[in-house]
């Protein structure tokens, strides 16, 4: 078992700007815990608005025309980002380390797949760095008129708690590589790593203020981002909830362009011809991994009526078989939730899917004696009214539901607030081409679930989001195109 | 390709190699600084976490030594520029390899090498000093057969080449990339014994553009989109591009290795396979190159090359049957018949970067002495080895005894000798043949009436040695005013009208290049949209980037290399369509 007592008290993660640590102005410092066991890590100095300010003063000047970051040729900015891929390579057992300490994920799943993913992100934007490219436009009248892409300027990130590292990435690699600055606030929940990036960031040798990472609360640090007047850009993965609120806080201060990715009830759709073992593993680890808490968790399983006896029979044997314990253990494939929070509000979704007359097929409950731990939890007979078929629960509850048209599950598919992915299983082309078009989210995965990748495009319709995350479509959202036109003398031939 | 010449910098010493820039030294285990937050504390803790649990705590990264390129600078320069910065971080010039060894002479096919089927070999020569380098093996026809026969085999479907992740052959180009950055002295070295180049040119141009290229290449290889296409009628149709197949290259002696890489960077981003014919005189620093492509780990087969003639080995590669595409730099007399033996072969797909006759026009409103030292260099670079060579000068006539003057003073400076000697700024013309080509085209400038400023004729007696020569009062119809000389030789011709140059400047059969010199926006605008030619510089020269297309309008070639538009001359586009039962927005 991991022993954390040998990180002193006193060793409190500080504030990174301008490439130098810094304690917090208001000398309050938060404590960070391992969810596993329920013992404090370290502190952290909190950052609130103050400590934005400096940060946001820190970006704006690494910004200024003429600085060493801005004239950086585009070529030089990616093989920084490269090199950083090459150092979050060499220390990838220590990020992961500290990412299964903060979030409690399995630690072969931080190295393998949190790790993996930042490292080929990281590669992905590092090559478009200097392939970013204006046009040249036939404009009516004797002119001539190009656009260039232009960086947007100092750019917030607010991050999430399920994939610290992963999601600060896929905001840090486009923003650098379209050649922002970035102050980002990391989830308080899961700090660590995002400091240990700062120290890379360093170390790689961007210029001072190109990065900045003040951790905090989302009320005080967040807030302070997303109403910041010289913050030209925010970036937010979270819930719908605070998305608004961000989105809301952008209009009311500056109309900073603003990126969401949020919420989701992803339904995955299950025909009567599918591979039903394809399907079930599919299922299962697409509402399961990572204790549940994705945001593309496979939480609304539309399995089709001929089939679906038999997908809950084999769906329940994999959800009992489920290792749930220690993250550092190799066999773990479930760790406990985030914080108490999480934790008792899906306890509450699993009371309310027993009252409403869902049938629990196992789980239902926390593990006995262990903190945060919950049993994986599989719900049949679930009808569309339900709670736990309406709400987002971020936990690892599978409810199946059953359905008999294609029509019909499409509407039903489509009927909630959310957008962000789908997943279809049939082997029939004209019904997954049918499926792709009609369904209302962002991504849709056939035959496959979180099939992510740094070179396709990641993000919501609807209230899951705004904008996209990933590939050459986040360029778009880190960039303003600015329209030059000159007037020609007409005596010229 | 050449050496960048941005003005504002005025004559520059050593070029702006920046992302060839030093390499910090980073042991494979992090040093943690003083001010590091985690410390000797955390650190210690973290490994012995990932050592109880998972021996991991040897974990390899795959670059132990990570590049930095800035770094450096960053922590000496307070920050005056990212360009001081970034010059301030090129390597300092190394002395060359005195122990330079031959060591890779043979023919490459299937990452294994081979002696030619012929049993026959040819002598590589130092045409500074006309001694022997070594002997190569002479690849012909059964050899380039042999090689192509990997290389299909290669590029079979289902082979690790073809279902190997788009990411992936992104990667191996990077670190193909640091393995020619490792191995950066020894190439600079050889480049330089071998084709005669100054060795700091070939240190910091040919090698840094080359890196350049490779890391360039190698990012787009996961970024070559296809698209869905709304078509009509109940249907889903998307596009894939595809490697065209296996694609013959066949290269110029004057930037040997940054050619090779021109070419082969972007046609193995894509997917392709390639086999390539270096120049007959310049074979040994791609066949170096070979080695490092093994030992980067591409697939036995992708990469193969056949030393050896044109008539010959270039001859059976433009008109094989199973060559998918043939790549060629070189005169445009023999890409003429490349194309014709492609045509009359199997219609493989053709890009051609031929010669060039470029005009550079200097508007009397230019900043002179930048225009000055500009022209010079965009006509003796390399011995005026360069197919961009701005062999035609037009001047206005207000400035031009003055600048004619001026040029001449300029290439009067040149230091001739061994190029690998400090200190020396010219080299010896590639071989005899073109040494006697240049002499002869001299000597018709003189004939024909043109005023010979200075130069003339050849220097010392052992090498293939051309004196600076400026020819004044030349007139368009003039041999060495219409034909590409490809030596030290500069024409300098008068103008009088910006319709008049335009016409004069695009009179020719030639569209390469083209430079201009004038701080008056509308006349650069204007005259950069009226010349024919697939690049125009203006108030610059020969820069060359690989994000940039590169290549000529008319009889200078066909097709673009290098920058996005590189990447489509080794793709194919496939049109999918499917049936569907009902279509939707």
């Amino acid at each position: 078992m991991v022993s954390t007592s040998s990180f002193p008290e006193r060793a409190s993660f500080p504030i990174f700007i301008n490439n130098e640590w810094h304690e917090s102005k208001s000398g309050k410092k938060f404590a960070t815990y391992n969810p596993s066991t329920l013992e404090k890590i370290c502190e952290v100095e909190e950052g609130d608005k103050p400590d934005v300010d400096k940060a946001v003063e820190a970006a704006q000047a690494a910004f200024q025309r003429g600085s060493p970051w801005r004239r950086l040729d585009a070529l030089s900015r990616g093989r920084l980002l490269h090199q950083l891929a090459d150092l979050v390579e060499r220390d990838r057992a220590v990020l992961a380390t500290l990412e299964t300490m903060d979030s409690g994920k399995p630690f072969l799943h931080a190295f393998f797949i949190d790790l993996e993913g930042c490292i080929k992100t990281l590669r992905y934007f590092a090559g478009w760095a200097d392939k970013i490219q204006g046009r040249t436009i036939p404009t009516d009248d004797n002119v001539v008129c190009f656009t260039r892409h232009e960086p947007v300027g100092v750019c917030g990130a607010i991050t999430p708690w399920n994939f610290p590292l992963l999601m600060l990435v896929w905001k840090l690699a486009p923003a650098l590589c379209c050649g922002n600055t970035v102050v980002v606030k990391p989830a308080e929940q899961t700090p660590l790593t995002a400091l240990y990036l700062g120290s890379l960031i360093k170390e790689v040798g961007f210029p001072p203020g190109v990065v900045n990472i003040v951790p905090g609360f989302g009320p005080t640090a967040g807030a302070a981002i997303s109403s910041h007047p010289q913050i030209s850009k925010i970036a937010f993965t979270g819930s719908t909830e605070v998305g608004k609120l961000v989105k809301e806080a952008a209009s009311r201060s500056n109309l900073k362009r603003v990126t969401l990715e949020l919420g989701g009830k992803n339904p995955c759709i299950v025909c009567a011809d599918a591979d039903l073992d394809l399907a079930v593993e599919c299922a299962h680890q697409g509402v399961f991994f990572n204790q549940g808490q994705c945001c593309t968790a496979a939480s609304r399983v539309f399995v089709e009526e001929q089939v679906y006896a038999d997908f809950v029979r084999r769906s329940v044997e994999y959800a009992k078989k489920r290792p749930v314990g220690d993250p550092f253990d190799v066999r773990t494939e479930q760790g406990p939730q985030i914080d108490q929070k999480q934790f008792n509000k899906i306890l509450d979704l699993i009371d309310s899917g027993k009252e409403e007359g869902a049938k629990l097929e196992c789980g239902g409950s926390a593990m006995e004696d262990r903190g945060l731990f919950i049993k994986p939890t599989v719900f049949s007979e679930v009808t569309d009214t339900m709670r736990i078929a309406r709400e987002e629960i971020f936990g690892p509850v599978q409810p199946i539901l059953k359905f008999k048209s294609i029509e019909e599950v499409i509407k039903r598919a489509n009927s909630l607030e959310y957008g962000l992915t789908a997943a279809v299983f049939t082997k029939n082309l004209d019904k997954a081409l049918k499926l792709a078009s009609a369904l209302e989210a962002g991504t849709v995965w056939i035959n496959c679930y979180n099939a992510i990748y740094a070179q396709a495009p990641f993000g919501g319709f609807k209230m899951s989001g705004n904008g996209r995350e990933l590939g050459e479509y986040a360029l778009t959202e880190y960039t303003e195109v600015k329209t030059v036109t000159i007037k020609l003398d007409d005596k010229n031939p | 390709m050449e050496r960048p010449l941005q003005p504002e910098s005025g004559p520059r010493k050593l070029g702006n190699s920046s992302v060839s820039g030093r390499r910090g030294t980073t042991s494979g285990a992090r040093s943690f600084g003083e001010e590091d937050f985690l410390g000797k504390t955390a650190r210690g803790t973290l490994q012995k976490i990932t050592k109880n649990n998972f021996t991991m705590e040897n974990h390899k990264t795959r670059n132990g030594s990570s590049a930095k390129i800035c770094c450096v600078a960053l922590d000496t320069v307070p920050y005056q520029g990212a360009e001081s910065e970034m010059s301030s971080s090129q390597p300092d010039i190394p002395a060359p390899l005195t122990n330079l060894k031959f060591q890779y002479t043979k023919i490459f096919i299937n990452n294994e090498w081979h002696d030619s089927v012929s049993g026959k070999k040819f002598p590589v020569f130092n045409p500074a000093t006309e001694e022997k380098l070594c002997e190569v093996e002479e690849g012909d026809k059964e050899d380039v057969n042999k090689a192509v026969a990997a290389a299909r085999q290669a590029f079979q479907l289902g082979s690790p080449w073809r279902t190997m992740d788009a990411s992936e052959r992104g990667r191996l180009l990077y670190k193909l990339a640091d393995l020619v950055e490792r191995d950066r002295l020894i190439l600079a070295t050889m480049e330089s014994m071998n084709g005669g180049k100054l060795f700091s040119n070939a240190y910091l141009m040919d090698l840094g553009g080359c890196l350049k290229t490779l890391r360039y290449c190698a990012g787009w290889a996961d970024k070559i989109q296809g698209r869905t296409i709304p078509s009509d009628g109940n249907f889903f149709t998307y596009t894939r591009h595809e490697p065209v197949g296996v694609c013959g290259q066949i290269l110029p002696w004057n930037f040997p290795l940054l050619m090779f890489l021109w070419k082969i960077a972007p046609a193995l981003s894509c997917g392709n396979t390639v086999v390539v014919k270096p120049a007959e005189q310049t074979p040994l620093s791609a066949l170096h190159v070979a080695t490092l492509i093994k030992e980067a780990g591409f697939p036995p087969g992708v990469v193969n090359i056949v030393p050896g003639y044109g008539p010959t080995a270039g001859a059976a590669i433009s008109s094989h049957m199973d060559i998918d595409k043939v790549a060629f730099t070189g005169s445009t007399e023999v890409g003429k018949l490349i194309k014709e033996a492609a045509g009359k072969s199997n219609l493989k797909r053709v890009t051609l970067e031929l010669g060039g006759k470029s005009p550079f026009i200097v508007f009397a409103d230019a900043d002179l002495e930048t225009a000055l030292e500009v022209t010079h260099q965009a006509l003796f670079y390399h011995q005026g080895q360069c197919c961009v060579a701005a062999s035609r000068l037009f001047v206005e006539e207000s400035i031009y005894d003055e600048f004619v003057r001026r040029s001449v003073e300029r290439a009067k400076k040149y230091v001739l000798g061994n190029p690998l000697t400090p200190g020396v700024s010219q080299g010896p013309q590639i071989d005899k043949e073109q040494y006697e080509k240049i002499l002869d085209l001299i000597e018709s400038g003189k004939k024909e009436g043109a005023k010979l400023e200075c130069g003339g004729g050849p220097w010392g007696n052992k090498g293939y040695f051309i004196q600076p020569t400026v020819f004044s009062n030349v007139s368009d119809e003039m041999r060495i005013a219409k034909e590409e000389i490809f030596g030290p030789v500069q024409q300098i011709m008068k103008f009088k009208s910006l319709d008049d140059v335009i016409k004069r400047a695009n009179n020719t059969t030639y569209g390469l290049s083209a430079g201009i010199f004038t701080k008056d926006l509308d006349k650069a605008i204007t005259v950069s949209a009226a010349l024919q030619s697939g690049t125009v510089w203006v108030n610059c020269y020969s820069v060359v980037s690989p994000q940039c297309p590169f290549g000529g309008f008319k009889m200078s070639g066909n097709g673009r290399e290098m920058g996005e538009y590189g990447f489509h001359e080794y793709t194919e586009v496939k049109t999918v369509t499917v049936k569907i039962s009902q279509k939707n927005s």
